[in-house]
């Protein structure tokens, strides 16, 4: 399914900046409400019975319980009788076609991945602007003010202090002072 | 269809053994190397320090100084 939506759309995606805000349960709730949407457009999706035996398209199944065509047209069973006989007297075409009747996607398909990384970049991104622009309100309008010994004339005197204390003189913060000088080394 | 010439049975035992026989040299020398080049680049640069510090250190010195500087409760600067 998600072959049709195309690779377009998951690069597309990267290029939205900021403009649509997705909560985790919003973004649940739109998943699971197009897979309903999806369902009730396509009519001739069978509806999923778990209880008897499923295809898969596993790469550690090469064989499924199932094959991926179950109700074949008349041609189809025309060709799985042919199948019957001998093996050579079938054309290149129809041997990619009785594959495809009972296998969906080769292994090179189901490992060919997709672009899904970039939807999931983008997505986390955004969430990462978004939050951003909330610290950053809550910094402006929630704080309260900074202490006043952060003020540029506290820290300086606070250096002064740790300068006269003798703050590390061997490796240290003492060590970088020019004591003769009374400036840094 | 038999042909002629078989495969080579592959190792079917002793994969860890040799594996271990293979890694647990190199790691043991790239831990020593590791704990030596500690040694040379940090402790012993460090010690030299320190040593170099406390060569000509004057502890009363140093006092007087922090003393006039004010930071000590015990004592105040001489003058006050």
């Amino acid at each position: 399914q998600h072959t049709l939506e195309g690779n377009r759309d998951h690069t597309a995606v990267i290029h939205i900046c900021l403009s649509i805000y997705l909560d985790r349960y919003f973004q649940t709730l739109y998943s699971s409400l197009t897979v309903v949407v999806l369902v009730h457009l396509s009519s001739d999706v069978d509806v999923i019975d778990c209880s008897v035996p499923q295809y898969n398209n596993r790469l550690d199944t090469p064989l499924p319980d199932v094959p991926f065509v179950r109700n074949l047209s008349s041609e189809q069973k025309k060709l799985k009788e042919k199948e019957k006989g001998s093996w050579t007297q079938l054309t290149k075409e129809e041997k990619l076609a009785l594959y495809r009747l009972t296998h969906e996607l080769s292994y090179a398909e189901m490992r060919q991945g997709s672009k899904e990384w970039m939807t999931v970049l983008g997505g986390v991104f955004i969430f990462l602007g978004f939050t951003g622009l909330l610290v950053w309100w809550q910094r402006v309008y929630v704080y309260g003010d900074v202490p006043h010994t952060l003020s540029q004339e506290s820290v300086a005197q606070q250096t002064q202090r740790m300068i006269d204390m003798r703050v590390n003189p061997v490796h240290g913060f003492s060590n970088k002072w020019d004591y003769e000088k009374k400036q840094w080394k | 269809m038999k042909s002629t010439m078989s495969l080579v049975k592959p190792a079917m035992r002793g994969l860890l053994a040799k594996r271990l026989r293979f890694h647990l040299p190199i790691a043991f020398g790239l831990a020593l190397v590791a704990a030596v080049a500690f040694k040379f680049t940090v402790t012993e640069p460090r010690k030299q320090a320190y040593a170099d510090f406390y060569k000509h250190y004057d502890s009363m010195k140093e006092f007087s100084a922090m003393r006039e500087a004010g930071v000590f409760e015990s004592v105040r600067p001489t003058g006050k």
